[in-house]
C-alpha cells in the first residue's frame, strides 16, 4: 500500500511518544480500540490552568495509520483550548495524512481519543 | 546484498536463470503450436512439452501420462475437486476438506455447495495439525472427496499424507493434495504416498508463473469432469493451447528440483534454524505458530505480541516479507488460518511469515535478525499494551472499547 510522506515521517519520526502522570489532576488519559481489533491508541493531554493543552503523549499499538493518526494529533491538540481541541474532526486528520478508504477507521479512532481524553479531564476537574 | 531482503519465498520464487535460459528458444525460434501435426515447428514443440512432462512426472516418481498441465495450483485446485466432484456425483455428494486450506481450496468447495454438495470443515489443532481420528469419523458412506493440503502456505505444517492417503483409499475415498508449498522442499513420491489428486505449482519452484500440474492417478484409475472444454487437449481433462514455453520452463524446474532438492532443504533448514534461534535470543514474548516437528524446511511463521502487524512490516520495509495482519488484507480480518488455530486476534495481526529459498544467504538471515530486533524494540516502546503487560497488568482482564 502506497502512503503519503506525511503519514510516512509520522510514522517514521514519531512526535511526542511516551506517558504522563495518569493520577496528576492537569492530565487527562484516553485510551481507545480493542488488541482483537488491531489498534489500541492512548492518548494523555495535560491542561494549564488557562483551559489549554500544554502538552500532549501517545502511544499506539497498531497499523502505519494509526500511529501516524496519533503523532498528528498530539501536534495539533496541543496550545488548543480544550473546546477547540474537541472540534478536530476525523476528516480532517484523514485528509492531513492523504489516509485510504480502508483506514479511515484510525483517524476516527483518534478523534475518539482526543474526546476521551478530554472526557477524562474534565470528569477529573468536577471530582476534585 | 540487495535490499529489501527477500523472504517472501512462499509467495513466489525467481525464476531460476537456468530455467529461464531453457524456456527463450520456445519464444523465438521454436514457437510452434504442440498441437500442430503436420510440420516440424509443432513437432518440435510437441516434444519439448513431452520432454517437460517426463521431468514432472519423475519428480513424483509417477507416469508421464498422469501429468496434466494447467494454469497454475489454482486452476489444479479447481480442477482436481469440482472435476471429481462432478465425476463421482451419483456415488455421493459429500466432500471433506480442512478449515486451513488455501482459498483455492476452500472457494472451490463453496462453490460446490451451491450445486448442492454437502463440505465438511474440519478444524486443526492448536499446532496446526489434523487430527486423524475427526477425519475417520469424518468420512461418510457418500463422501467421494478429501481435500488436504501437504504443507500449509501461511504455517508451514506437514500433514501426515501417508495415514490420511491410507485411510482414504481404505474407505474407497478418493485423496486430493494440494502440494502448491510442499513440491521442491519435500519428497513426493507418489508410488509410497496414497494421493489421487495432486496439484502442483511451478512459480514456487523457480519456475514461471501462470504455469501448473495436476496429478491424476492411473492405477487405480481417478476420473474427472474437464471444468474447461474446447479441443481435447490434455487427453479431455484441460482445453487450450499449451503454453510451450512456461511448460518447458516448469519441466526444468522440476528436473532441478528432483537433482537439487536434498541441497535446497539443507540449506533452507540452516538458514531457518538460524533465524528462529536469532529471534528467540535476542526478543522476548515471541511466539513460533504452528507445530516445529511436522515442518516445512522453508518457513517461519512467528508472533510478536503488542506490535501490530502492518506498523512492523512498514518497520522492516528492508525486508520483504508476510504478514497475518488484517491490516495488509482487504477485509480487516486477521489471518484465518491463525485463528483455526485458536490463537488470540492480538498475535494473529502480530505475526510475520519468512519463507526462505535457494538464493537466500546467510547475510540476510542475519540483518534480518538484526532489523527485527531493533524495530519490535521501537515500537513496543510506542505501545501501550507493552506497557502495561511490562507493569504486570494482565491484558485479557481490562475491559477494551471494541470498534
Amino acid at each position: 500500500m502506497a502512503y503519503s510522506e506525511k503519514l510516512m515521517d509520522h510514522y517514521e519520526h514519531p512526535r511526542n511518544v511516551g506517558t504522563l502522570d495518569k493520577n496528576d489532576d492537569s492530565v487527562g488519559t484516553g485510551m481507545v480500540g480493542a488488541p482483537a481489533c488491531g489498534d489500541v491508541m492512548r492518548l494523555q493531554i495535560k491542561v494549564n490552568d488557562q483551559g489549554v493543552i500544554e502538552d500532549a503523549k501517545f502511544k499506539t499499538y497498531g497499523c502505519g495509520s494509526a500511529i501516524a493518526s496519533s503523532s498528528l494529533v498530539t501536534e495539533w491538540v496541543k496550545g488548543k483550548t480544550l473546546d477547540d481541541a474537541a472540534k478536530i474532526s476525523n476528516a480532517d486528520i484523514a485528509e492531513e495524512l492523504a489516509l485510504p478508504p480502508v483506514k479511515i477507521h484510525c483517524s476516527i479512532l483518534a478523534e475518539d481519543a482526543i474526546k476521551a481524553a478530554i472526557d477524562d479531564y474534565k470528569s477529573k476537574q468536577k471530582k476534585a | 546484498m540487495r535490499l529489501p531482503v527477500y523472504l517472501d519465498y512462499a509467495a513466489t520464487t525467481p525464476t531460476d536463470p537456468r530455467v529461464v535460459e531453457k524456456m527463450l528458444p520456445f519464444l523465438l525460434t521454436k514457437f510452434g503450436n504442440p498441437a500442430s501435426r503436420s510440420h516440424a515447428y509443432g513437432w518440435e514443440a510437441e516434444k519439448a512439452v513431452e520432454e517437460a512432462r517426463n521431468e514432472v512426472a519423475a519428480y513424483l516418481n509417477a507416469d508421464p501420462r498422469e501429468i496434466v498441465w494447467t494454469s497454475g495450483a489454482t486452476e489444479s485446485d479447481n480442477l482436481a475437486i469440482k472435476g471429481a466432484a462432478h465425476f463421482y456425483k451419483d456415488k455421493g455428494k459429500h466432500l471433506i476438506t480442512v478449515k486451513t486450506e488455501h482459498k483455492a481450496v476452500l472457494d472451490s468447495m463453496r462453490h460446490l455447495e451451491t450445486e448442492g454438495f454437502e463440505v465438511t470443515y474440519l478444524g486443526v489443532q492448536p499446532d496446526g495439525m489434523i487430527d486423524m481420528k475427526e477425519l475417520e469419523a469424518a468420512i461418510r458412506p457418500d463422501t467421494t472427496l478429501v481435500s488436504i493440503m501437504a504443507v500449509n502456505n501461511e504455517i508451514g505444517v506437514i500433514q501426515d499424507l501417508e495415514a490420511i492417503g491410507e485411510l482414504c483409499r481404505s474407505k474407497g475415498v478418493i485423496f486430493h493434495c494440494d502440494a502448491t508449498q510442499a513440491a521442491g522442499k519435500m519428497e513426493l513420491d507418489m508410488t509410497k504416498l496414497k494421493i489421487d489428486l495432486l496439484s502442483l505449482s511451478s512459480h514456487k519452484v523457480y519456475g514461471p508463473k501462470g504455469m501448473g500440474a495436476l496429478y491424476v492417478r492411473r492405477k487405480p484409475r481417478v476420473r474427472i469432469e474437464p471444468q474447461i472444454h474446447g479441443g481435447g487437449h490434455e487427453r479431455g481433462m484441460r482445453s487450450g493451447t499449451l503454453a510451450t514455453h512456461q511448460i518447458v520452463g516448469m519441466g526444468e524446474a522440476y528436473r532441478l528440483a528432483r537433482l537439487e532438492q536434498k541441497h535446497d532443504i539443507e540449506h533452507c533448514t540452516k538458514l531457518r534454524d538460524r533465524l528462529l534461534k536469532g529471534i528467540l535470543d535476542n526478543i522476548p514474548d515471541v511466539y513460533v505458530n504452528g507445530n516445529m516437528e511436522h515442518h516445512v524446511c522453508s518457513t517461519l511463521n512467528v508472533s510478536f505480541a503488542f506490535v501490530e502487524g502492518e506498523s512492523l512490516m512498514m518497520a522492516v520495509k528492508d525486508i520483504a516479507v508476510s504478514s497475518g495482519s488484517a491490516c495488509t488484507s482487504a477485509s480487516l480480518e486477521p489471518s484465518y488460518v491463525l485463528r483455526a488455530l485458536g490463537r488470540d486476534d492480538e498475535l494473529a495481526h502480530s505475526s510475520i511469515r519468512f519463507s526462505i529459498g535457494r538464493f537466500t544467504t546467510e547475510e540476510e538471515i542475519d540483518f534480518t535478525i538484526k532489523t527485527l530486533t531493533e524495530q519490535v524494540a521501537k515500537l513496543r516502546e510506542m505501545s501501550p499494551l507493552w506497557e502495561m503487560h511490562q507493569q504486570g497488568i494482565d491484558l485479557s482482564t481490562v475491559k477494551w472499547s471494541e470498534h
